[in-house]
């Protein structure tokens, strides 16, 4: 259960923007116009509960229908690998992880130390080994809490091009929605032709609030001003979209730090999330994306998306093993629901399936 | 580009050039190397222990073990082998037909939409008129975004309504190209799965109505052992005529590249190579292998060089450099010319041996340091552009509120230049050109 909730009592359309505030950009509604500006589909009959319950058991669908594809292939190459009477063939299942993007040097790694536990039946002692690289998480709980009264929480979503970031956000969006939080989009992707737009179709779909400028404003100036925004409007939850960049361009990392710094510097002490998106198709170098992005504006979730896809992901071990960082959600397709939370003990164990 | 397989290579052969007589357990040890490095460059699997074998079987079966230059020897047989790997296929970029139909394909977020506006603006150069055609309607904003671009480069974008299935896109865009004359349409398809059955139906059935003259795969360079299965999948499909490889401008090792050549036969026939609307290369296997190992790659260089220098401006450069009167005019000017040809970082791994200068030299430039040389240099007078030795204290000052940087930051300026009056006097004697070289490209 999420522990701070605001009630139906205050709805904020009952307030009028304040005037420090900037105006913020609303999702445009076709066909509309005196109407509320900012529509929050917070009504009395939701509950909880049922938002709950249903996200749930939806996503543990989700989860079965992704993983199914990865499972394919990968684990019945890994079953045959073990054979019948634990005289594994260690070399196939050295090769095995590494044609899943597990990475040769941790690959030998592991089965060496796979090797030398003689009391458990090979299967099972890769599985450990794989399990014991990812780090703790409460899997089953994210919440996005504000720490400071009266402000939001904020997640700010960073990545190289490509891998999803607008997309995860829509996600993310919906599913805070459906949790009744009060949600702002804050566009600072302002360099890719029309990211802002897409940003604004998820605004509309999912009944956020979105805060934008024109093309290539400063990116830190569009968060700034969003968090304005949240707390002028009282919402729960700030998702920042952020231009994917390779981690290489330095000039475009320090912008990021600028981003991150100024969601210090308005709301010190709010709770902050930065959640690096990874595509799972993303080989090796995924660790040096990772790392770059942790020395930027240290990261403290990764969002694996297209695991939909027949590939299987497996950086995130070297990237957990390396960085500490957990993998929080994993994407398995492109509707608004297909985000689910990353469950180390099944996504290890559904691999082995 | 690919610095970090070419280190690993580099530092595995170096060894053993470094001994000159190579035993068999040392080619056992440096195979083990080349191994690990293909496969954490993401190179496929099966591919690599093919490599592996090959170059080992040409490695100790010949010669090698009884001659004084066998590390050059195991050099030349990678390089080949490498060469051979990256060379798979037809890489002619075939625009034929009218109007000629080139259409993208790939997985989400590869880089399709860009790549098209990238691939538009390079027909444009070879002087076609080229129409992009929005055939995504999935991903939102897609259209947008590729309409943004072609506006950008001046180029027509045919888009449909809402609702419009892929494939009545994609023909709408041919009548419109025939309608308005243009004479090669470029179709950027939604980004799919290959185990998606109804979206890779969807794209058989725009091949079987418009028949491609190129149906190019577009691959991330990041990508990693998938890459094979993704290209069979796109493969089985349509027939894939060319690889265009994403983003090659991180420090991916683009093991894919390698791969998807060496299993499918597809070749390699574009690199796109940046952000901006020109970073688009031509693909030249030997020249990509031998800057994985390290060999550099001078004919790129050059060719970049003569697209972007103005001939009369270099002849009269050098002239000045010969007589001594280079001046701050001229710098400026050279700094220009020179950020034409492209990203520092790339120029610099071009050049042999220069490879581990490439990052510090990008980093100085995404810092901004060349912008503020020209702000500064911009901030003088005329005068004081010709003659640097007139600059006493209260002009500096002048400069350096003028130019928004800081005193020192102007002082710098000014002694640098000084150094590279005198660099250039001992160049024009011919003496001291690596020293020279090294202190032009600002290390202190």
């Amino acid at each position: 259960m999420p522990l701070f909730r605001r009630g139906p009592s205050r709805p904020p359309n009952d307030q009028p923007p304040q005037p420090e505030a900037p105006a913020p950009e609303t999702a445009p509604t076709p066909g509309a116009s005196p109407e509320p500006e900012v529509r929050w589909a917070w009504g009395a009959d939701w509950s909880p509960d049922k938002a709950d319950a249903a996200r749930r058991e939806h996503e543990r669908a989700q989860l079965e229908h992704g993983l199914e594809k990865s499972r394919t292939g990968f684990a019945a190459r890994l079953r045959s690998a073990f054979g019948a009477g634990g005289d594994a063939d260690w070399d196939e299942i050295e090769e095995t992880l590494i044609t899943g993007d597990v990475g040769a040097t941790l690959a030998m790694d592991l089965v060496e130390r796979a090797r030398r536990r003689r009391e458990v039946e090979p299967a099972e002692a890769v599985r450990d080994e794989l399990a014991l690289l990812l780090a703790p998480r409460d899997a089953e709980h994210w919440e996005p809490v504000p720490a400071v009264e009266g402000g939001p929480a904020i997640v700010l979503v960073v990545g190289v091009n490509g891998t999803g970031k607008t997309t995860t956000i829509g996600k993310l969006a919906a599913r805070e929605r459906a949790n009744g939080r009060r949600v702002v989009l804050a566009a600072a992707d302002t360099f890719r032709a029309a990211a802002i737009d897409q940003l604004r179709i998820w605004a509309q779909r999912t009944d956020s609030e979105i805060v934008a400028h024109a093309p290539n404003a400063d990116p830190a100036a569009v968060v700034f001003d969003a968090l304005d925004a949240a707390v002028a409007r009282h919402a729960d939850l700030v998702i920042a979209d952020t231009a994917g960049r390779l981690h290489t361009k330095s000039n475009l990392m320090d912008e990021l730090a600028k981003v991150r710094r100024v969601i210090d510097k308005r709301l010190p002490g709010a709770w902050v999330e930065t959640f690096f998106v990874l595509d799972a198709t993303t080989g090796q170098n995924g660790l040096a994306q990772a790392k770059a992005f942790h020395g930027a504006v240290g990261l403290t979730g990764v969002v694996l998306t297209k695991l939909d896809s027949t590939a299987k992901g497996g950086i995130v071990f070297a990237i957990e093993k390396e960085l500490g960082v957990p993998v929080r959600f994993v994407g398995v397709g492109e509707q608004a629901d297909d985000l689910v939370p990353f469950d180390p003990q099944a996504f290890v164990a559904a691999l082995f399936e | 580009m690919f610095d970090s397989l070419s280190d690993r290579l580099r530092h595995t052969l170096g060894n053993l050039t470094g001994r000159g007589r190579v035993s068999e357990a040392d080619v056992d040890a440096a195979m083990r190397e080349v191994r690990l490095a293909l496969l954490e460059a993401d190179v496929n699997f099966r591919v690599v222990k093919d490599f592996v074998s090959r170059v080992r079987e040409r490695a100790v079966g010949a010669d090698i073990l009884e001659s004084l230059t066998a590390g050059q020897q195991v050099v030349k047989i990678v390089n080949e082998e490498l060469t051979a790997l990256l060379s798979a296929g037809d890489r002619t970029f075939h625009l034929v037909g009218s109007p000629a139909v080139v259409a993208l394909v790939g997985l989400q977020g590869s880089g399709k939409t860009t790549s098209a506006a990238k691939l538009a603006k390079q027909v444009v150069k070879q002087g076609r008129q080229p129409m992009l055609v929005a055939a995504d309607p999935y991903r939102p904003a897609a259209v947008d975004q590729l309409e943004t671009l072609g506006r950008q480069l001046g180029i027509p974008v045919h888009r449909a309504p809402a609702g419009t299935s892929a494939v009545d896109i994609a023909r709408g865009g041919i009548e419109a190209a025939k309608r308005t004359g243009r004479d090669v349409v470029i179709i950027d398809t939604a980004g799919r799965l290959t185990i998606d059955d109804a979206l890779m139906e969807e794209i058989r059935e725009i091949n079987a109505a418009l028949r491609p003259v190129e149906t190019l795969l577009v691959v991330d360079a990041m990508t990693g052992q998938e890459a094979v299965t993704v290209a069979q999948g796109f493969a089985a499909a349509v027939p894939v005529t060319g690889l265009l490889l994403t983003k090659i401008d991180g420090d991916a090792r683009g093991g894919a590249a390698l791969s998807i050549g060496a299993v499918t036969g597809i070749p390699v026939k574009f690199l796109g190579t940046g952000e901006k609307t020109d970073a688009l290369e031509v693909f030249h296997p030997d020249r990509l292998a031998g800057r994985i190992l390290g060999m550099g790659d001078v004919v790129s260089l050059v060719e970049r060089a003569q697209e972007a220098f103005d001939e009369k401006q270099a002849v009269r450069l050098e002239e000045k450099v010969r007589r001594n009167a280079f001046t701050l005019e001229d710098m400026l000017d050279s700094m220009r010319q020179m950020q034409k040809m492209g990203p520092m970082g790339q120029l610099m791994s071009m050049i042999p041996g220069m490879g581990g200068m490439a990052k510090d030299a990008q980093a100085a430039v995404d810092r901004g340091d060349l912008r503020r040389v020209e702000a500064i240099i911009l901030s003088m007078t005329p005068r004081e552009r010709r003659d640097p030795s007139i600059l006493n204290a209260s002009r500096r000052r002048r400069i350096a509120a003028g130019s928004g940087t800081t005193l020192p930051d102007v002082n710098r300026l000014v002694k640098q230049f000084a150094e590279m009056q005198k660099l250039m006097r001992q160049l024009s004697g011919g003496a001291g050109r690596r020293a020279a070289m090294g202190q032009l490209l600002g290390r202190r």
